[in-house]
């Protein structure tokens, strides 16, 4: 098949972008879209221009690195699939593709297709670990964690860390990746004595970073390729409205 | 060089604990003043950073990717070992050990595989600290599945997650500690230059991925964990930036390189598809529980698996193997199905036919669809994403893969290379798993080296080593420099007609064929030469686009398969300096009548660590003598 693409390209985060018009020719419905971006990158370069940047590692829907916006949506048209994981045969000869990166305040351009997902990393820095010195752990089974909680906390524990959600939503927010962590974390008996400094921190970090505010309309879970439940962000919410007003009583009893 | 293996004396099972009581302590107020070097941030190099950085050392940490999350062992599915003994099925340390050894084919060191065994146990308990969901049973305890080469349940998983979930738990506390500021944080940063300054590993040159800046670290000791170099086969299940430029540079400055030649190929991956194809996706080892595995009887019968009646059809392994059928291991599967294949048989309507199937029909019928579907539901959904076949109805189509590599940079028992300062962790080392590794041991090991042996040994290396005043400016990191910068500069000149991938999958190609599943001197000294002129060509011919001052994949890209041309060369000639057949290495020469490989412990119980000696100049080859005290090495039968 054909396929008619419209690229955004972008020098590096200073410099201005724009769509660029490319024929992708005789496309092998079993390739993956990243594939059929490599073949596209082999023509430009021997023809002396310059590939297309895309981000990319494990091609196998885990690592969380591929990502742009296909048509609109993020990761493209097939539910519950990352970029490197969509082939070719869900499209037609003669489709017409524009393909964006993430847009968000928080996630500034780095050159064509990628984005700067660092502030992902600096969210979890802010609270999302157990503290658990290397050597001090209790023996595995001391801690008897019933199957329901164990599948819960895997459910949100699936997020590859890839941004969709945030560029699914309308107001760039950061909820479901920060939910989902909060979640995780907090389904566990090992992660309560953090819960309340971890809900704290980290809704302050998603706060510093420009992400935007989540007012549940809920684009970001019909994207997201490992299917975080929207839950995630209730429980994130009940957890910072706890913690916060606890935080408020003591500091009250303080003096503060 | 002379290689000390620095292998504790006395027995077994208190070696560890009588080495640490021997080892070297760093004052507490002293750590800060020591700063170490990671390159890597999967399960071997992020726990390694964490935990030094918990010990209050002062810690940069470095990967290629845009944040040390995505490390590729997060790609691990199936488990991780421990021997906890849950299950009460007669499971011990000194199984595990035992167990790793024999599955190795008597390639690895006893002393070292014990420690494994010991330590499996403490990282279990570590994780589950971490808040790694773990599969649980319904009481509320540790789940275990079984795995390839054991006959006792202590593999521990997290759906087909597992290296996910175990790298976000290490990765978590790694984040812990850069939000401390014990431990610095550079992503998006390659590694492409070792700095060794007075015999001692001192620092390493780096280039930013994003802006191009050639800068220089300096530290007081570098770890390397880097992982393994399967992408010097372009096709394999690891990830597109895979690559062995940290270990290779390591090399050059005189690290010794142990067992290149051993590699291991997986047998159950998703064939090949055409020419464009870009990597290989593994199909979980458990498929193989209820899958039958068979070819076309014929040459050449290119109908559909349906329209093939039963007694046209071959089940080669439960013919061959009647004793473990479809459940032999990966080696001795991997080389059936290439000799199917090589006969013509091969499963499929293509030009080349590389495949065989797996055949769930029977079970289905047997079992009913639901079951299967609770077993392997979301395997079969991955294959149908990738393959566009319903393996309810169609037979799967499998071929094996290069997955994981087993050779290394030589390390002794301390974890350090033949470069005093220059430790080397997980899958970039050599050393836990001999000719062969066992399913679910390369998480184990890599959280053991990480967690539970450089802490230690690092410190007995730093101890006896006062923090000096070196800095960036000293000659070397300025040379250094320079030769990084006049490389990217020379890569970008040439200006060729060829683009960097096809040169890789052409590398690929000659390393598959001749240093793959099965090897022959001939094929070995003929690809020796091909890798050569090719390599010639490459740097002739090769198209780099763009500049240096920015984010150029290609650039990357051209210096990573560079650096694979010469390790494939290396693989090449140390496959061919072994005349015997062990674990994956297969050499045609040394089988058996029957087609089994053929081991030649007399001549060939070593590791081959290999000394580079320049440009031009053929590499030396140095033997460690392995002993085995314990395990008394026999040969596999699984007929
Ligand atoms: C598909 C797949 C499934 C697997 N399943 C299992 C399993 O079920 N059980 C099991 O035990 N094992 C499994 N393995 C093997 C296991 O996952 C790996 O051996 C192990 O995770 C390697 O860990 P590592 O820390 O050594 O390296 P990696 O996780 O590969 O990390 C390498 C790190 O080094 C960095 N790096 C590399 N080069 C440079 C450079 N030049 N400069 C800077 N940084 C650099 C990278 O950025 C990365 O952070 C599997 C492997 C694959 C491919
Ligand atoms: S929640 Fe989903 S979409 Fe958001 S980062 Fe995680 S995996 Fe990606
Ligand atoms: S490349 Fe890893 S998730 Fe797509």
């Amino acid at each position: 098949m054909n396929l008619t693409l419209h690229v955004w390209r972008q020098k590096n985060t200073g410099s201005a972008g724009r769509m660029e018009r490319y024929d992708a020719t005789d496309v092998n419905p079993d390739m993956s879209f990243l594939e059929m971006l490599d073949v596209v990158n082999e023509g430009l370069i021997s023809s002396g221009k310059e590939p297309i940047a895309f981000e990319h590692d494990c091609r196998e829907g885990i690592c969380g690195s591929c990502g742009f916006v296909i048509n609109g949506i993020p990761h493209g048209p097939h539910k519950g699939t990352t970029v490197c994981q969509l082939h070719m045969r869900h499209f037609k000869d003669g489709d017409e593709l524009f393909l964006e990166p993430w847009r968000a305040k928080a996630f500034p351009v780095v050159k064509d297709l990628v984005v700067d997902r660092g502030a992902f990393d600096r969210i979890i820095a802010s609270g999302g670990y157990i503290t658990a010195r290397t050597g001090s752990a209790q023996d595995g089974n001391n801690i008897q964690i019933p199957k329901g909680a164990a599948d819960s906390a895997m459910d949100a524990a699936a997020c590859i860390g890839c941004g969709a959600c945030v560029a699914a939503c309308p107001n760039a927010a950061a909820a479901l990746f920060t939910g989902a962590k909060i979640s995780h974390l907090g389904l566990l008996p090992q992660g309560q004595a953090e819960r309340d400094r971890r809900a704290l921190g980290m809704v302050a970090q998603v706060n510093a970073e420009m992400f935007g505010t989540c007012t549940n309309v809920g684009e970001c879970e019909a994207v997201c390729p490992k299917g975080i439940s929207i839950e995630v962000i209730a429980r994130m919410n009940a957890d910072y409205l706890r913690a916060s007003w606890k935080d408020r009583g003591a500091r009250k009893e303080s003096g503060e | 060089m002379k290689l000390d293996s620095r292998i504790p004396q006395g027995p077994i099972e208190t070696a560890w604990d009588n080495s640490r009581f021997e080892m070297k302590l760093v004052n507490p107020a002293n750590k800060r003043k020591f700063t170490v070097i990671v390159v890597g941030s999967g399960l071997a190099g992020a726990s390694a950073a964490a935990s030094l950085g918990e010990m209050g050392y002062n810690v940069k940490c470095f990967c290629f990717q845009d944040s040390p999350r995505r490390a590729h062992s997060i790609a691990a599915q199936g488990g991780i070992n421990a021997a906890k003994n849950y299950q009460n099925d007669g499971d011990s340390i000194y199984r595990l050990f035992y167990d790793t050894v024999k599955g190795g084919d008597f390639r690895a060191r006893e002393y070292n595989v014990y420690r494994l065994a010991q330590n499996s146990v403490k990282i279990i308990d570590q994780c589950v600290a971490q808040g790694v969901p773990f599969a649980r049973e319904y009481g509320g305890l540790l789940a275990n599945r079984s795995f390839g080469g054991a006959q006792v349940s202590r593999t521990f998983y997290a759906r087909g997650q597992t290296g996910q979930q175990l790298l976000i738990g290490a990765y978590q506390a790694l984040e812990a500690q850069v939000a401390t500021g014990r431990v610095t944080m550079y992503p998006r940063t390659e590694m492409l230059d070792l700095v060794v300054i007075d015999g001692k590993a001192r620092g390493i040159i780096t280039r930013n991925l994003v802006t191009g800046q050639i800068e220089s670290h300096v530290a007081d000791a570098v770890v390397l964990g880097t992982g393994g170099y399967g992408n010097v086969f372009y096709l394999s299940t690891n990830a597109k930036g895979s690559n062995c430029t940290a270990i290779w540079r390591a090399y050059k400055h005189g690290a010794a390189f142990g067992n290149p030649c051993f590699t291991q190929i997986h047998p159950t991956c998703i064939p090949v598809s055409g020419d464009y194809q870009s990597k290989l996706t593994l199909m979980s080892e458990s498929l193989r529980n209820d899958g039958r595995i068979w070819v076309p009887k014929k040459v050449g019968d290119k109908r559909s698996p349906s329209q093939i009646p039963e007694d046209e059809r071959d089940y080669y392994l439960e013919r061959r193997y009647p004793s473990f059928g479809n459940l032999v291991p990966r080696d001795v599967a991997s080389r059936a199905a290439k000799a199917v294949c090589d006969e013509g048989r091969g499963a499929g309507s293509g030009e080349t036919a590389l495949g065989v199937y797996l055949d769930f029909a029977e079970s289905i019928k047997r079992l009913g669809r639901s079951t299967i579907e609770e077993r392997y539901g979301n395997l079969f959904e991955m294959y149908e994403r990738i393959a566009g076949e319903d393996p309810y109805k169609v037979p799967m189509r499998i071929y094996p893969a290069i997955h994981y590599t087993m050779g290394g940079l030589w390390v002794d028992y301390q974890l350090m290379s033949t470069i005093p300062g220059l430790f080397v962790a997980g899958e970039a080392n050599f050393s836990d798993h001999g000719a062969n590794r066992l399913g679910a041991s390369a998480l184990m090991q890599g959280l053991s080296d990480g967690y539970f042996v450089l802490p230690y040994t690092l410190g007995n290396y730093l101890a006896a080593n006062k923090p000096d005043s070196l800095k960036t400016n000293a000659p070397e990191f300025a040379a250094a420099m320079d030769a990084v910068k006049d490389r990217s500069k020379q890569l970008l000149s040439i200006k060729g007609k060829r683009t960097v991938s096809s040169f890789h999958r052409e590398l690929g190609k000659i390393i598959w064929d001749n240093c793959g599943m099965a090897r022959n001197a001939e094929g070995l000294r003929g690809a020796i030469s091909e890798v050569r002129a090719l390599r010639e060509e490459f740097w002739k011919d090769v198209n780099v686009p763009g500049s240096e001052g920015e984010l150029n994949q290609q650039l990357e890209n051209a210096g990573r398969v560079a650096d694979f041309f010469e390790l494939g060369e290396l693989m090449c000639l140390d496959a061919l300096e072994r005349n015997e057949s062990c674990g994956g290495h297969f050499r045609e020469e040394y089988q058996t009548p029957d087609g089994e490989a053929m081991r030649d412990d007399e001549n060939y119980q070593y590791v081959a660590a290999w000394e580079y000696k320049g440009e031009g100049n053929a590499p030396e080859l140095h033997k460690e003598h392995l002993e085995f005290a314990y395990v008394h090495p026999a040969q596999r039968s699984y007929k």
